[in-house]
């Protein structure tokens, strides 16, 4: 009865979390008497996921609530460090199949990954606009598989970059030949080869520059098709 | 008519006096109140809406037919003060909900008030006009232009009285001022200036002039990545024309002279309570996140409200409040539920008595609470149409934390939380409070024998 707004596939994942990770009652059951304690070290992984969804969702809003985003990032932050491990290999296995894997994902989408590139760059006059106004703060892995005590800072449009980046290694650049780049950030597009881009006020992920392992490919691919309802302006119903 | 001081002493009975809005439950979303607010006589009561607009109600004067009952708040008028706007250049639509009213002390026959959305702050004249000039030369009864050359005689033109009308105009725009989103507007005391606070920016601004504002707090960081806190609200001492305060996203509230220096990057004071260790959770910032500051009208005091509780601070103790008030603690097992339902996000306010005697705040299940600083009792009230017969008197309501659930308690899970009093406001010198529940704006009174 509280929980109103029905985010109802997430809860049926939290009921299953529930059955998994025993972790997950404390937070179910107000009789539980860890709850007046301190709270367990690990979060589950449920609520992780929950607050990347978040995260997602209010990035993909045309003009995010900052306060509402800096605290679900600050949550994020949180549950990721308890969550991950303190040595700084992450925890998944770079699977030496990550290339081909981009390669298939490559080849068999794309027209759409092309499509959503060509409407990158039309847009980008908006990604500036949301570099000045809220900025996706996302400097965390993929959700769910935590890559380490202290992953490099990644902006969203960062997230972008080293997947176009190996778009453009496939010789797209014909398609962008005659656009003047000079008023991108350079920084964007970073090809893969240079591992994930960090700033130069990077914080404490300086040292990190983990390989874009199978499962941060996925999301980075996710957030390129993603992207799409990201750059879409406002239908006029809104 | 005590205005608050002792009124606790022999136990305030809250009735019903008004509600406006409609009875319908299927809310139009423009309806929404989005803020209350009381001038400083007390004499009008204004609400904004999600829809963009202004009702703002007067006070009726006293008859004398009918002592006990007192003064009725009835509308005085109605604009449009927001229109839902598009940036072109980002291809944004910037909502036309009304964030906040704050009026101007008054100064002639005229009410001043500022209201604003998320970008555009604005300068509202409401004005009475009950004479119309009548007998113009060049234009006859009904407007129309006249033919000079049929004039042969020149007349004064005389004021007749007519209905009393209304009006509301613009007198001034502040825009484009602010990048995000704008949460809070403070009048200064020297009634020449007030600020605007969003996210990241606070600027100050001359009432005169438009075109200009000058930026008095800048909190964002070179790197957006680097982010990681957020301006919640922000107010001007009453009395200190030089000093402000905002808080923060991570329950922090900074004290600021504008005498020190042109940008206030560095406060003056710097409030902050240490995190209680044994109820640390992942969502411990988020519920400490400050959703509303306010001045005490002595000056002497801040009260914030974070998620779960109200925190009175003394301005020359800045290590901890000296005081806390339990708004509704039973949430604190509940808190990712709400956490996923959003309602942990959910930004209360909180408000003062005349007399800085008793602090209000809202909660959910359309219940609020007062505190009396003095005698530490606190009550819980209801807003509800089944409580609004005239004059019927408030009955405290209690929350069941587990256990037996007595008669008239209502257990933590039975609660709605879409119902929720997010805007409440104290008349400035009696005690009648004004409630926003949803779309109804409740009025209520203590008892007069």
């Amino acid at each position: 009865m509280m929980l109103s707004k029905g985010l109802k596939r997430k809860r049926e994942e939290e009921e299953e979390g529930k059955e998994a990770l025993a972790v997950d009652t404390w937070w179910l059951d107000p009789g539980h008497p860890a709850v007046a304690q301190a709270p367990p070290a690990v979060a589950s992984s449920s609520l992780f996921d929950l607050s990347v969804l978040k995260l997602h969702h209010s990035l993909r809003q045309s003009e995010p609530d900052l306060r509402h985003l800096v605290l679900v990032v600050n949550t994020l932050r949180r549950i990721q460090a308890s969550m991950a491990p303190t040595a700084a290999l992450p925890p998944v296995p770079s699977p030496p199949t990550a290339p081909s894997i981009a390669d298939n994902l490559l080849a068999s989408s794309d027209a759409a990954l092309s499509a959503s590139m060509a409407s990158l760059l039309e847009d980008l006059s908006h990604i500036e606009g949301l570099s000045q106004a809220p900025q996706p703060l996302v400097d965390e892995g993929p959700p769910g598989r935590p890559t380490g005590g202290a992953p490099p800072s990644l902006g969203a449009l960062d997230l972008l970059g080293p997947a176009t980046g190996c778009l453009l290694d496939d010789g797209l650049e014909g398609l962008f030949e005659d656009i003047d780049t000079s008023m991108y950030d350079s920084e964007l597009w970073a090809p893969a080869s240079e591992g994930h881009k960090s700033s130069p006020e990077d914080g404490p992920g300086k040292e990190e520059a983990p390989e874009l392992d199978e499962a941060e490919l996925d999301y980075l691919m996710d957030v390129l098709v993603g992207t799409q309802a990201l750059e879409r302006p406002p239908g006029p119903g809104r | 008519m005590i205005p608050g001081i002792g009124a606790f002493t022999r136990d305030t009975l809250w009735c019903f006096s008004q509600v406006k809005g409609t009875m319908e439950t299927g809310t139009t979303e423009a309806d929404i109140i989005s803020t209350v607010e009381f001038n400083h006589t007390g004499e009008l009561l204004a609400t904004g809406d999600k829809g963009g607009r202004v009702v703002i109600f007067q006070r009726e004067q006293e008859s004398k037919n009918q002592v006990h009952r007192r003064g009725e708040y009835n509308v005085y008028s109605t604009f449009q003060s927001h229109e839902p706007e598009f940036d072109y250049l980002k291809s944004l639509e910037i909502e036309e909900k009304i964030n906040k009213i704050r009026w101007l002390p008054q100064q002639n026959a005229a009410y001043f008030l500022l209201s604003t959305n998320d970008k555009t702050v604005k300068l509202w004249k409401v004005s009475e006009r009950d004479k119309r000039p009548e007998g113009y030369n060049l234009k006859d009864e009904e407007g129309r232009l006249r033919d000079p050359a049929t004039i042969t005689t020149l007349r004064v033109p005389v004021l007749r009285p007519m209905d009393l009308m209304v009006e509301a105009t613009p007198r001034r725009v502040f825009a484009n001022a602010h990048t995000y989103h704008i949460n809070s507007i403070s009048v200064n005391s020297d009634y020449e200036t007030y600020m605007s606070a969003d996210d990241l920016r606070i600027n100050l601004w001359n009432f005169e002039i438009t075109n200009q504002s000058f930026n008095i707090v800048d909190i964002k960081p070179a790197n957006m990545e680097e982010l990681t806190e957020v301006i919640t609200a922000a107010e001007f001492h009453p009395h200190h024309c030089n000093t402000f305060v905002y808080s923060s996203s991570k329950g922090t509230i900074r004290l600021c002279d504008m005498r020190a220096s042109a940008l206030c990057d560095r406060h003056t004071k710097f409030f902050e309570e240490p995190e209680d260790p044994s109820n640390r959770s992942f969502f411990s910032e988020i519920i400490s996140s400050i959703s509303d500051v306010k001045f005490s009208h002595s000056g002497r005091y801040i009260m914030t409200r974070d998620y779960l509780t109200v925190k009175v601070w003394d301005l020359n103790m800045e290590n901890r409040p000296i005081e806390t008030y339990q708004v509704h603690d039973y949430l604190r097992s509940k808190l990712c539920s709400l956490y996923e339902n959003d309602c942990i996000f959910d930004k209360f306010e909180c408000v003062w008595n005349g007399s800085d005697s008793v602090i209000m705040t809202g909660s959910y299940n359309n219940f609020f609470r007062m505190f009396d600083r003095n005698t530490k009792r606190d009550v819980t009230l209801e807003a509800s149409r089944e409580n609004s017969k005239p004059r019927a008197i408030l009955k405290p309501r209690k929350v069941c934390v587990g256990g037996k659930r007595r008669k008239d308690e209502i257990s933590v899970d039975s609660l709605d939380f879409s119902k929720k009093i997010l805007h409440t406001a104290w008349h400035p010198s009696e005690n009648i409070i004004a409630v926003a529940a949803t779309n109804n704006l409740y009025i209520f009174q203590d008892k007069v024998n």
